[in-house]
């Protein structure tokens, strides 16, 4: 294999995994506050709608992406007063917002199907973006790509690091200690359910952009679920969210290529299983070796909260 | 109209049905419209398989105008949940149903069983009964066009497939495809790469770009989205329409697309229940009936070639020519079908081996 096409697979690797690692730094936040928010599919797909109608209305890329995350963080938030502040059951809100999501973006879009849409322009930098190998793989990608590297370091530093992260933490472990201690475990939640659908707009955003631009109803294929499912395969992390992403994308594009070069004699069927059996690979090393007991999802994952008075 | 299949509609429907039938009959009253009703596997969006049906369905309300009433119901699963639907369809008064996959068919079948009065349309099965038809379309013939340009198109010799699953549909596309093509030129290797899926369009597309990254430079599909098209188109290479016309997503790469044209047999058969005429039947038309159409050729076929396409397409429409006659070797080089020899329709329904030049 020379080496430039090793640096087209890559590049496909990258694009494949940016819009899952959009969806599960999103989705991280918000289970770190201890909200589950199975919806991340339609909030996606609410994502990836309204960032193509609106790019293709307006012509303005920058404001299909804001209107993207938008519309993801305007769903989350219908997530939020039933499942915050009516405190019905987190698991059924989301799996209904999936639904929803699927059910609305499908007639938002009916009048979008079949319309082309100019790709996102890839941000060259001039002298650099010509070199080989480093500047296709460092240098020529769009702005959403470059964003979500930025997003898992950005999160990463704010769990770790900040106040508010510490707070966010707080509330996901023990939201009745945070709560005597003074802080709105409530108004924290919103944040983080807010935070997760704008995520999860942006990756609908990619996918509608960048990956494939176009609109076509549930396009986004279930990569939902599969971001839901690297959240825990991340043990809650972002820099293993990313590698995660990564992973699988990786894993993903290589079992076509394997299928295009003849399918080194393995059935199709069995390449195509191969990112899901490498993703539960590496969760069972992980759970098996050294960072053992480190795995545990945070303490209040999923349960409703009514402050005491 | 659109239903949304809940119990609490069926529950409403079955109750209205048995009041139809009870009180007045549904054919009481001549004014009354027939119901048409189509199940479909995907959503009308899709641009591909669906979207095309329900070009068919949009064409029956065209033509018939008030007296016929159409209603779809869209993304039904393959399995018991069609069972429920084409039910619900039957007993809310639909005098013609169509179930449009591959999947609906024994759900379909069991329906029709208990509701003899109900005519049934299942496409691409091959079970009928008094009142359930099935019809098909050779799409097949389509891809001999499509082989035949992309044998003279093509530079690096190397063809990208992007399938759904191995089955003979899909595998006598491939077929007659690789056939034709070779044809023109006989170095010509044709890549598959399996999605596994009818519709997912990331995953059609990543499948394009790695056959582009593998030399391919024209692109064939057996899926359902523009995805992999797009990728021809922004990679530079060359590839055909799946099911309608997607010149809109790759105005410079799409060479011809094999257009689903469904319209002209759905108005047939309604009519033929409106009149009382209609008869169980198996049919699998092509592009002599008019229900497998090409696109206009794209900017990219010489002149020299759109006559060479043209030759092909008459002559199927003729009978001059046939996609699968002999000699035909397998991948492995051994000859399958006689020199002269023409396979029948059943060796070409049931295909489950590859030709030579195909490599899956």
């Amino acid at each position: 294999m020379s080496a430039e096409s090793a640096v087209l697979i890559m590049l496909t690797v990258i694009s494949a995994a940016t819009p899952l690692l959009f969806a599960a730094l999103g989705e991280l936040v918000v289970e770190k506050s201890g909200v589950l928010n199975l919806g991340v599919e339609g909030m996606m797909l609410a994502g990836a709608v309204s960032g193509f109608a609106v790019t293709v209305t307006t012509g303005s890329a920058v404001l299909g992406i804001l209107c993207a995350a938008a519309a993801g963080a305007l769903l989350s938030l219908v997530f939020g007063i039933l499942t915050l502040t009516l405190a019905a059951n987190q698991v059924a809100t989301g799996l209904a917002l999936t639904i929803f999501g699927i059910g609305l973006s499908a007639l938002v879009g009916s009048g979008f199907v079949g319309v082309p849409v100019v790709p996102l322009p890839k941000l060259a930098v001039p002298g650099v973006s010509d070199l080989p190998v480093i500047g296709p793989l460092l240098f020529g990608h769009d702005a959403l790509i470059y964003l979500s590297i930025l997003a898992t370091a950005g999160v990463g530093w704010f769990l770790t690091r900040t106040r508010g992260g510490m707070i966010l933490r707080a509330v996901g472990e023990s939201d009745e200690s945070a709560h005597s201690i003074g802080f709105s475990v409530i108004r924290v939640r919103y944040l983080a359910v807010l935070f997760g659908g704008a995520m999860s707009g942006l990756a609908g955003a990619f996918m509608s952009l960048s990956h494939t631009p176009m609109w076509a109803e549930e396009m986004t294929a279930g990569r939902g679920w599969i971001a839901l499912a690297l959240v825990v395969f991340s043990s809650w992390r972002p820099g293993r969210v990313l590698l995660g992403a990564y992973l699988f994308g990786g894993v993903t594009i290589l079992q076509l290529h394997a299928q295009g070069a003849g399918g080194l004699g393995i059935p199709a069927q069995v390449l195509s299983m191969l990112p899901y059996l490498a993703t539960i690979a590496v969760l069972t090393i992980i759970a098996a070796g050294p960072w053992r007991g480190r795995l545990d999802a945070p303490a209040c994952l999923g349960k409703p909260f009514r402050p005491s008075t | 109209m659109k239903i949304t299949a809940t119990r609490r509609n069926f529950v409403l429907g079955s109750a209205a049905a048995a009041g139809a039938l009870g009180l007045v009959g549904p054919r009481a009253f001549a004014a009354e419209p027939l119901k048409v009703g189509f199940v479909y596997v995907g959503p009308i969006g899709d641009f591909g398989w669906t979207h095309g049906h329900d070009q068919g369905r949009k064409a029956i309300e065209a033509h018939f105008g008030d007296k016929v009433k159409t209603t779809f119901v869209e993304n039904v699963a393959e399995g018991p949940d069609a069972e429920r639907v084409i039910r619900q369809l039957a007993s809310s008064g639909h005098g013609l149903v169509f179930s449009t996959s591959f999947g609906f068919m024994n759900p379909t079948l069991r329906v029709a069983k208990q509701f003899p009065k109900v005519k049934f349309e299942h496409a691409t099965g091959y079970q009928t009964a008094p009142n359930l038809s099935v019809y098909n379309a050779r799409f097949h013939e389509g891809r001999v066009v499509c082989g035949t340009i992309a044998g003279h198109v093509t530079k690096s010799g190397v063809v990208g497939y992007i399938g759904s699953f191995p089955i003979p549909e899909v595998v006598m596309g491939i077929n007659a495809f690789t056939l034709a093509a070779r044809k023109i030129r006989p170095d010509i290797k044709v890549k598959v790469v399996w999605a596994n899926s009818w519709y997912d369009p990331g995953k059609e597309g990543d499948g394009a770009k790695a056959l582009v990254d593998q030399g391919a430079d024209i692109m064939c599909q057996h899926t359902d989205s523009p995805a992999p098209l797009q990728v021809a188109e922004t990679r530079g290479i060359h590839g055909f329409g799946q099911a309608s016309d997607m010149k809109a997503f790759a105005p410079n790469a799409q060479l011809t697309a094999i257009l689903d044209v469904w319209d002209g047999y759905y108005i047939q058969r309604t009519q033929d229940v409106l009149d009382d005429t209609w008869k169980s039947q198996s049919i699998w038309w092509g592009l002599k009936e008019g229900m497998v159409k090409m696109a206009p050729y794209g900017p990219a076929v010489p002149e020299n070639v759109r006559q060479e396409a043209d030759a092909a397409r008459d002559g199927i429409i003729s009978g001059a020519r046939h996609p699968f006659i002999g000699p035909i070797k397998d991948q492995k080089g051994v000859l399958r079908v006689a020199e002269g020899e023409i396979l029948s329709e059943k060796e070409i329904a049931t295909m489950d081996w590859y030709v030579e030049g195909v490599e899956a």
